[in-house]
């Protein structure tokens, strides 16, 4: 590979790195999973059984 | 800084039409890809097309949608990029759902991002990263191989198993699917690494390193620590310093890792020592690490990408968990795995489908709802993957594909177009060849373009 291949100069500015989200607090972490788990409960035992079963694909790569 | 490099992250969808009430799915695989492409097919006459972002959408092998981002140099466009193929084929789900609720079907489609169906067929998610072509590239290649047995301990889209009526976590579906260390075959033997000489590049110059042994990963967290750790590790190997470590059964320690969510199997090096997944890794980090600091200016991403990696490595280490349980897909699953099975009334078949609703792109996945919730750090913005659903990545050769499909498609002009070749379907039949994916710019497609805009 020439030299000309791995310039720099091409590169645009980077996108800024988002900022490390401060972490909740445990407590207030495991409320968020319940209430997740409360919004999507109705998804969870629609025909679950159908859903999970039906899922036959053949392999890929 | 670290060598520019292209990569690419192409996805196969697991695809099913779940039954509303009844049994069956109303449509199996086949049919349920028909009706998913339908659309792309009135485009582009085919189920094989590039888009206007230079990315290519196929249906592949076995009936799945696959979705293969285009020439990426850069770790926030790779991102955004596979994250617009899910979009797109987010927006190709509802269009078929509300076909099918149209004509009252019993089912919807659902397309999922991980490794393995309800009858064990497994899937995946390939990495390609250009290399130079050199004499030695099966020694090169061998020498990557422990460290693409171990990064499942951060990678790793996390394996819930369920064994005699026990929940069983684990790091990876896709590990325990792998035959062979490399090899030329894919869907037979199956190995980690797919030695298939396919450069879509100068062959002269250039090789692709194509790996398949990844996870398909839902994290963006996770996306950039494989992509970025392997892409040092490329770029320090490369330079010629080696990591030097031998695993004596490589295809033995992949499964057996792959299953102990501590990290501490000990694994039989070629040196006769034994080793922890979490030592090699941390020899691979510490080893880049020095070589980084020594001889490259790293940019924020690869940074934010090591320090994740760092941390991944401390979380399954100590067994503190939360250190990366937002971020590292196999940690945000175990905790949720972890509270949905203390909730009363919780069964299998209700954890399994919350699993699947876990790596579920279309409406009712779980993903957005996670990331809006704190509970799975999103590092792409929706303005960046909006604008990657319909534009190129502009440093690589993928801009002047994705310009010329653009216009192309825009001008309704029929079109040829794959990695390496643009052609108009006119009575010339130019074929312009592009071999340098480094190159954002073509001469002689910009000619093309103005030529197509006037007649």
């Amino acid at each position: 590979m020439s030299s000309q291949e791995f310039a720099s100069s091409s590169r645009r500015e980077p996108e800024p790195v988002p900022d490390l989200p401060v972490p909740a607090p445990a407590q207030e972490q495991t409320r968020n999973v319940d209430d997740l788990l409360d919004e999507i409960d109705s998804i969870l035992v629609t025909n679950a059984e159908s859903f999970v079963q039906g899922f036959v694909q053949k392999g890929g790569q | 800084m670290i060598p520019r490099r292209i990569w690419g992250i192409e996805t196969e969808y697991g695809l099913t039409c779940a039954a509303l009430q009844g049994h069956r799915p109303p449509l199996d695989a086949d049919e349920a890809a028909r009706l998913l492409f339908k659309p792309v097919v009135a485009m582009g006459r085919s189920t094989n097309v590039f888009l206007r972002n230079g990315g290519r959408l196929y249906l592949d092998v076995g009936s799945h949608p696959e979705y293969a981002t285009a020439e990426c140099d850069q770790l926030p466009d790779l991102l955004a990029q596979d994250r617009a193929g899910a979009e797109y084929l987010r927006e190709l789900t509802a269009h078929a759902n509300a076909k099918l609720a149209e004509d009252g079907v019993d089912g919807r489609l659902h397309l999922f991002r991980n490794n393995l169906d309800a009858a064990g067929n497994s899937f995946g998610c390939h990495e390609n990263y250009l290399v130079r072509r050199r004499p030695d590239f099966r020694a090169m290649v061998g020498s990557l191989v422990p460290f693409f047995v171990t990064r499942q301990i951060v990678t790793g889209g996390g394996h819930v198993r369920v064994r005699s009526g026990r929940v069983e976590m684990g790091f990876s579906q896709r590990s325990g699917q792998m035959w062979d260390a490399m090899s030329s075959a894919t869907t037979r033997s199956r190995p980690m690494v797919n030695t298939r000489d396919e450069p879509h590049a100068d062959v002269d110059r250039y090789r692709r390193l194509h790996v398949i042994v990844g996870d398909s990963n839902m994290a963006e967290g996770s996306t950039l620590v494989k992509v970025a750790a392997t892409d040092m590790l490329l770029a320090m190997v490369e330079a010629g310093r080696n990591p030097e470590l031998e695993i004596t059964d490589p295809m033995r320690a992949i499964r057996e890792i792959s299953t102990d969510i501590t990290g501490s199997v000990d694994v039989e090096m070629a040196d006769g020592r034994r080793m922890t997944p979490v030592a090699i890794q941390r020899h691979h980090l510490e080893t880049i690490r020095a070589f980084a600091a020594a001889n490259w200016d790293v940019d924020p991403w690869h940074a934010l990408a090591l320090e994740l990696w760092d941390r991944g490595l401390t979380a399954v280490e100590s067994g503190d968990h939360s250190l990366v349980d937002t971020e590292l897909d196999w940690a945000i699953k175990e905790r949720l795995v972890a509270r949905f099975e203390e909730r009363p009334g919780s069964n299998i078949v209700a954890l399994q489908r919350l699993l699947l609703a876990y790596h579920d792109i279309t409406e009712g996945g779980l993903q957005e709802r996670m990331e809006a919730g704190g509970l799975m750090r999103r590092l792409t913005t929706p303005e960046l993957v909006t604008d990657a659903v319909a534009t190129p990545p502009r440093t690589t050769r993928a801009l002047v594909r994705g310009r010329f499909v653009g216009l192309a498609q825009d001008l309704r002009k029929d079109h040829m177009v794959d990695w390496v070749h643009v052609k108009v379907a006119d009575p010339a039949q130019r074929t312009i060849m592009l071999t340098d994916p480094f190159a954002p710019h073509d001469e002689r497609v910009e000619a093309l373009m103005e030529s197509m805009s006037i007649s």
